[in-house]
């Protein structure tokens, strides 16, 4: 192996991290509070490996936190048989051979183990042929349950923390209007489906900040209307102060008190904002001058809104200050092109805005730089379209027709990779929750 | 019921009761003897023979009339159907426009004397779009198509009271298909008679 070895460092989570003393022991120039991370060659995959687990459930702790990292897109997952894997498993304590597992690839070796409350997980380095983490992790729920699975998504996010310094975004959910045109959720990696509305029709749920409760816009006889879902209750209920008729593509501002969306009339359609408590009239916010203006989406700071808008005779994306002022052309304009651009969904990090565009008759997932407006396309096959961003800032879901019927699909926004979410046709306007706490 | 069923039933009545008026009674014969008796037996019959052919005529007369009633409920009804086809036709658009066109414009103008003559009708109208770009978007570009009908009706005279504005976006296409064919007819306004009509 060619590995240039280089040392990453964090800001360390004691609690996680192993003792400072013994960092230093290992470490003497590492100063106190600092802890070290893995060894491995920046701009590639490190080769992570997963020891099986014995003991109830640990064959899917095992393959959960395999393909939460495989998900992650930022380590190559290096898998080995059962029998092959438990082989090279020491018979004590932690006397692993190393150069086996350097020869396979791996930088770093993770052991989930049984503890009484759940599992703790054991991060080795290869190169530097030692332990480096170790954190425990509480399991109590039934094992493959959803609320288990959503468990062992939260090691495997704190694992990637471990390994990179950031978190992943396993441990969360993702909202989408179904093909029978009601509201569903299904967890990032593709499990636990279910359907959580029974109306007219439903679409367009956007998530609170706190992940306790979405905001949809459901049919009823007068007109769409904004509802709000509890996953605490599994109550809805409809907000007051809309006006009957056209009320669309509500969204939460990140501090979780206005909801931010789109009310049609004769004189066109207006973005509004309202109070959800509150059961006052919404205020409008938009001057749109009878043109169609939709699909808010707030900054993270909740300073800006970015939306669409036809009002240079074609759908565009714009962005705004957040009381409606100062209103602009998000991407260039080009005289005499018919741009079609939607569907705007603002980066939690804040650098980048996604959104489709039509590009040969077809619309294509993209984003823009927000510091110099670069663009970039990300898709080409089919209809690509409703992008949002998970919390994680690096994965979009999309919905997409590149194999036939409309499904959804995340994205790798720094690799390009894709995998397919959802496996029932006519799935759309997916909204990706934040980390969900426990 | 209509208020012309009321007006015919009202004046069949009337023909029934003029026709049992018609036969009165003859008066008796002041000669007495066995001619009288048999004079009396033939009046009797006469009687009879004529309060039966009365009877006859006036069932006669009832059946007119009901044919009547019918017919003129039948040609109401055909004239009805008729102005709500006119009422209820569909207009198109082009893509991503709410601009009516020519078409869809003469359609619209069909409407105005139909709505004129019958003004407790109200229309609601329902813009749709074909699958094509944003599905949230497009909820709004079908409601601005709703608005441009209704706008071009109120223009025309219609009160815009009598008439509501909805949107399904692509929400319900009326043919599925991803082609041009398709597209051209899931971009439209349909309107639905809301009170007042034959038709709810």
């Amino acid at each position: 192996m060619q590995l240039k070895h280089i040392l990453i460092a964090a800001v360390a989570s004691s609690a996680l991290a192993l003792t400072p003393a013994a960092a230093r022991a290992q470490n003497p120039t590492v100063p106190e509070g600092v802890r070290l991370g893995l060894n491995y060659t920046l701009g590639t995959k490190p080769g992570v490996l997963v020891l099986p687990m014995d003991s109830t459930g640990g064959d899917s702790v095992r393959a959960i936190l395999q393909r939460d990292i495989d998900y992650d897109d930022r380590a190559t997952v290096i898998t080995l048989d059962d029998q092959s894997a438990r082989a090279m498993m020491p018979k004590t304590g932690d006397d692993f051979n190393y150069p086996i597992f350097a020869k396979l690839g791996v930088v770093a070796i993770l052991r989930p183990q049984r503890s009484l409350t759940g599992i703790t997980i054991t991060m080795y380095d290869v190169a530097a042929k030692k332990r480096i983490q170790i954190g425990g992790f509480p399991l109590t729920d039934q094992v493959n349950s959803p609320a288990w699975r959503m468990a062992v998504h939260r090691a495997s996010d704190e694992v990637e923390r471990w390994i990179f310094g950031t978190p992943g975004a396993a441990a969360t959910r993702i909202l989408f209007s179904g093909g029978d045109k009601q509201i569903w959720v299904i967890d990032s990696d593709g499990e636990n489906a279910r359907k959580l509305t029974s109306v007219t029709l439903a679409m367009s749920a956007a998530w609170s900040p706190d992940a306790t409760k979405f905001v949809f816009c459901g049919f009823t006889p007068s007109g769409s209307q904004i509802a709000v879902y509890s996953f605490i209750t599994g109550d809805l209920h409809w907000l007051s102060g809309t006006a009957r008729g056209l009320n669309i593509t509500p969204t939460y501002s990140p501090d979780g008190r206005t909801i931010a969306y789109a009310s049609g009339s004769e004189g066109g359609t207006d973005i509004m904002v309202m109070q959800e408590g509150d059961a006052s009239p919404s205020r409008r916010i938009t001057v749109g001058r009878g043109s169609d203006n939709t699909s808010p989406s707030f900054s993270p700071d909740g300073r800006q809104i970015a939306f669409m808008s036809g009002r240079a005779g074609h759908p565009e994306v714009y962005t705004m200050d957040a009381d409606g002022t100062n209103p602009s052309l998000l991407t260039e304009f080009t005289y005499g092109e018919q741009a079609y651009r939607a569907s705007p969904d603002w980066a939690p990090d804040g650098r980048r805005i996604a959104y489709e565009s039509r590009i040969d008759g077809n619309f294509q997932i993209m984003t823009i730089d927000m510091r110099d407006r670069s663009t970039k396309q990300y898709t080409s096959d089919g209809q690509n379209e409703d992008p949002a961003w998970a919390p994680d800032s690096r994965h979009m879901v999309f919905s997409s027709t590149r194999t036939g019927p409309r499904q959804l699909w995340v994205l790798d926004a720094e690799s390009g990779r894709m995998r397919q979410l959802t496996h029932a046709a006519g799935a759309r306007l997916a909204a990706w929750s934040p980390i969900l706490k426990p | 019921m209509h208020p012309s069923k009321i007006i015919i039933a009202v004046v069949a009545v009337t023909l029934v009761a003029a026709c049992h008026k018609i036969p009165a009674p003859l008066a008796p014969s002041p000669v007495a003897g066995n001619d009288s008796l048999d004079r009396a037996r033939a009046d009797s019959i006469a009687r009879a023979n004529a309060a039966r052919q009365a009877e006859i005529a006036r069932a006669q007369a009832e059946q007119d009339s009901l044919r009547a009633v019918r017919e003129r409920e039948q040609r109401e009804a055909a004239q009805n159907a008729d102005a709500m086809k006119v009422l209820a036709a569909t207009i198109y658009y082009d893509f991503d426009k709410a601009d009516l066109t020519e078409a869809a414009r003469s359609l619209l103008l069909a409407k105005v004397p139909v709505l004129q003559a019958q003004p407790t009708i109200h229309l609601r109208i329902t813009g749709h779009t074909d699958d094509r770009g944003s599905s949230e978007y497009n909820l709004a570009l079908g409601l601005r198509r709703a608005a441009e009908a209704k706008a071009f009706l109120v223009n025309n005279g219609i009160d815009a009271s009598r008439l509501e504005i909805t949107s399904m976006g692509a929400e319900q296409p009326a043919v599925q298909g991803e082609n041009e064919e398709a597209w051209s007819r899931n971009r439209r306004s349909e309107f639905a008679p809301t009170s007042g009509g034959a038709s709810q």
